[in-house]
């Protein structure tokens, strides 16, 4: 076996546990690796506020210490209003109209892999890397493949699912092929004198600090008081504001008269322009296809109709689906209904463990009747 | 590995190095009056006396600090409150826009929360403020000013300021005049007496000694008001137990830079015009920043604007060509941001985005520049690229 060949490597390094041991292995496997730390937002919570506005404190500190344990050379890159431009704003308007959008994806898509690999492939650097679970492996072709990463359970394919074969050829994650649960990311950092290995995992959307993604919208996009109804259109409670919700979401809705029968219900539709909220029983979410757009294809698009799995979540199960790109759209059918599912987010198709490709869902057909989304 | 960043701190020397060793094995509390006492006071008061000589000071004029960033803040705002106690209407702080952080801040900060009003004076496009604009902002109302504060030479891009004219202005009206000389000292020559200056701040770390000790040379005529209250061991204007072995390291240093000043202004200036050459020449559009009149700049300093550069990039790429630079003053773990001091001098926002110092020293070497000029240009190219993002 020849080795593999040494790279100038750009690690991406967000002062987590995962980044910071992603780039010790790559250091470690002979590449020649220069640690990044984006600042991205100017979120007071994590930035020291002042006349000069600059200066991540904790994040950008430790992934600081990470990297001058590994002993690369370390920079901080200010791409906050790239990213407020392309993930905050698209994140927001998103859900003023109505869709639950994955701001992860398009992260990936437009900052890290995009923005930030332009950057770096400019300076000279031939890759970049991250702390993602995945795998990059050289099919039969010759041509680089994305695939689920070696431990399922870890696996974050599906947020990588945006990215394209060009963008795959300068990606590396050395953590694809662990086999070893996050303790022992953690053993592995704490044995390479890491000082991250102890430090809790990051909350699912980097730019809203509290976790209140709500509270963030509400604060972007208004509250203002709507009707919840049932599906023949009967106001059965009020909420602050529809933008909030999530097709599917079944807590806080707060119907105080349960319903007919007597079982819970859920957010079946969302309208932002009438800023009501519909909710039904679980069957009810129940689609059979869905149609999404801006297909991305990771490696060769698929001609004709192909039998495939999908994932429509960040931790949603596989289900086994029929799909078929027509121009810029993407048809998905379901083998066996599924449920919520949000317009907004993400279809990500498997071949096998190999990610094919993703779309943005845009609408949904149900299995009962009528459209949805 | 070339090092071309001395202003940000240069090695120790050696003779400063084995006057501290010898000190750290010693036991001694300089305000002691015991054997041990008395040793450790003799070590600093010896000390006092050969920085106060190398700066043309006296010995009671020399009052140690932890280093440049507390003499600034002791001076600018120790002298803004004594001086607006004695007289409430003495709120107006005149300070120049290209000073270095440990001297923009505290003025800032006395505007937030000590009712300053700061009236920033006007620098040419070399950074330079002229006499003329100081009377005119003191003689609008002479009985207002609390303190005027313009560095001795600027940190990012080496322009000498008129330093004795602008104290001279000053003192006409009694008001005292601060400056930061932690960049000069070693390089031009500064003489404390001779300046009129009310208050001058040194750093140690600068001239090759310890870091970690600075000096605040004050007149005996001014009183600021303490910003570390404690013991009173450096004339009741700043408290703390002395740090012998750093001032002895401090002390021996300062002696060398004084005595090889010309010599060294005179080398290393000559190899910094070689630097500069070499940069043009790789790189004709960059834009040298400060007095490209030698007699106006610190002979150890050159510094660029790379049109179309970040300067990020560029001091990555320098830094993978093994090259050590820096864009300049900014705070050292942060996002970069464009040089106020560049900004205040009229330029170009994106152009402030795109410089770097080069700052040599008494370790210096041609070799070192030759690496810089074999690296710069691609380094530029490349840079150029990435583009500014």
């Amino acid at each position: 076996m020849t080795p593999a060949p040494r790279l100038r490597v750009l690690a991406a390094m967000s002062g987590g546990v995962d980044s910071a041991v992603a780039a010790a292995r790559a250091a470690e496997a002979g590449h020649d690796v220069t640690g990044v730390h984006l600042a991205l937002s100017a979120n007071p919570q994590s930035f020291r506020t002042g006349a000069r506005g600059c200066c991540t404190i904790e994040d950008s500190r430790d992934a600081r210490r990470a990297a001058d344990v590994i002993g690369i050379p370390f920079y901080i890159w200010d791409m906050a209003e790239r990213f407020r431009a392309e993930v905050v704003d698209d994140f927001v308007a998103e859900y003023r109209a109505g869709r639950t959008p994955n701001p992860c994806l398009r992260c990936n898509e437009k900052i890290k892999f995009a923005a930030l690999l332009d950057k770096a492939l400019a300076l000279g650097f031939d890759a970049v890397c991250t702390g993602h679970y995945a795998t990059i492996v050289t099919g039969p072709d010759g041509r680089r493949e994305l695939h689920r990463a070696s431990d399922q359970a870890k696996d974050q394919s599906y947020v990588l699912g945006v990215l394209d074969e060009r963008q795959l050829g300068h990606a590396l994650f050395p953590l694809g092929d662990t086999l070893t649960t996050k303790d022992e990311i953690r053993a592995e950092a704490e044995r390479r004198g890491l000082a991250v290995a102890a430090k809790p995992d990051s909350h699912d959307i980097c730019f809203i600090a509290d976790g209140d993604t709500r509270g963030f919208l509400a604060n972007r996009l208004g509250t203002a008081e709507g009707d919840i109804l049932d599906e023949d259109g009967n106001r059965v409670g009020s909420h602050d504001g529809a933008t909030g919700f999530t097709i599917g979401q079944r807590k806080g809705l707060r119907i105080g008269r349960p319903a007919p029968d007597g079982r819970p219900r859920y957010v079946l539709d969302i309208s932002p322009v009438n800023n009501t909220v519909t909710v039904g029983p679980a069957e009810a979410l129940e689609i059979a296809e869905l149609t999404a757009i801006r297909p991305r294809w990771c490696g060769t698009p698929p001609t004709g109709p192909g039998a495939y799995t999908a994932q429509l979540r960040a931790h949603g199960e596989e289900v086994p689906v029929t799909a078929e790109a027509e121009g810029d759209e993407l048809r998905v059918r379901f083998e066996r209904p599924v449920r919520g599912v949000a317009p907004g987010q993400a279809v990500v198709l498997y071949d096998g463990t190999r990610v094919v490709g993703s779309g943005t869902i845009a609408a949904t057909t149900r299995a009962r009747a009528g459209a949805t989304g | 590995m070339p090092y071309l960043d001395h202003a940000a701190t240069t090695p120790m020397l050696p003779e400063a190095i084995a006057a501290m060793t010898e000190q750290l094995g010693l036991v001694g509390n300089a305000s002691a009056l015991h054997a041990a006492g008395r040793r450790a006071r003799r070590t600093v008061e010896e000390g006092r006396e050969r920085i106060a000589a190398a700066l043309g000071a006296r010995p009671g004029e020399v009052v140690f600090t932890s280093g440049g960033t507390e003499a600034d803040n002791l001076a600018v705002k120790g002298l803004y409150w004594a001086r607006r106690d004695a007289d409430p209407r003495r709120v107006r702080v005149l300070a120049c826009p290209v000073e270095h952080h440990a001297v923009l801040d505290p003025v800032h900060w006395l505007a937030d929360h000590e009712g300053a009003v700061v009236e920033w004076l006007p620098v040419d496009t070399v950074g330079r403020v002229h006499p003329d604009a100081l009377r005119e902002a003191i003689e609008r109302d002479p009985d207002d000013v609390a303190l005027v504060t313009v560095m001795w030479a600027n940190n990012e891009i080496g322009t000498v300021q008129p330093v004795a004219e602008l104290a001279a202005v000053a003192a006409r009206h009694g008001i005292p005049l601060h400056s930061d000389a932690v960049q000069a000292f070693g390089q031009i020559p500064v003489d404390f007496a001779a300046s009129g200056v009310a208050a001058l701040t040194v750093s140690g770390h600068k001239v090759g000694g310890p870091p970690g000790i600075g000096a605040l040379l004050l007149g005996r005529d001014w009183t600021p008001t303490p910003v570390l209250h404690g013991g009173g061991q450096e004339r009741d204007v700043r408290s703390g137990t002395l740090d012998v072995p750093a001032v002895a390291g401090f002390a021996a240093a300062a002696d060398l830079a004084a005595a090889r000043r010309e010599e060294f202004a005179r080398d290393i200036g000559t190899l910094r015009d070689e630097l500069i050459d070499a940069v043009r020449t790789a790189v004709p559009d960059a834009v040298l920043n400060g007095d490209p009149d030698p007699a106006g700049r610190l002979p150890a300093n050159a510094n660029f604007a790379f049109p179309g550069c970040e300067g990020d990039s560029l001091l990555l790429l320098l830094d993978a060509a093994g090259i050590e630079c820096s864009t300049g003053s900014a705070c050292t773990a942060g996002i970069a941001q464009p040089s106020h001091v560049v900004l205040a001098t009229g330029a170009d926002p994106d152009l402030a985005r795109g410089t770097l110092r080069f700052s040599l020293g008494h370790t210096s070497v041609r070799e070192d520049v030759k690496a810089l000029a074999e690296v710069i240009g691609p380094a530029v190219e490349r840079a150029r690229g990435a583009g500014l993002s």
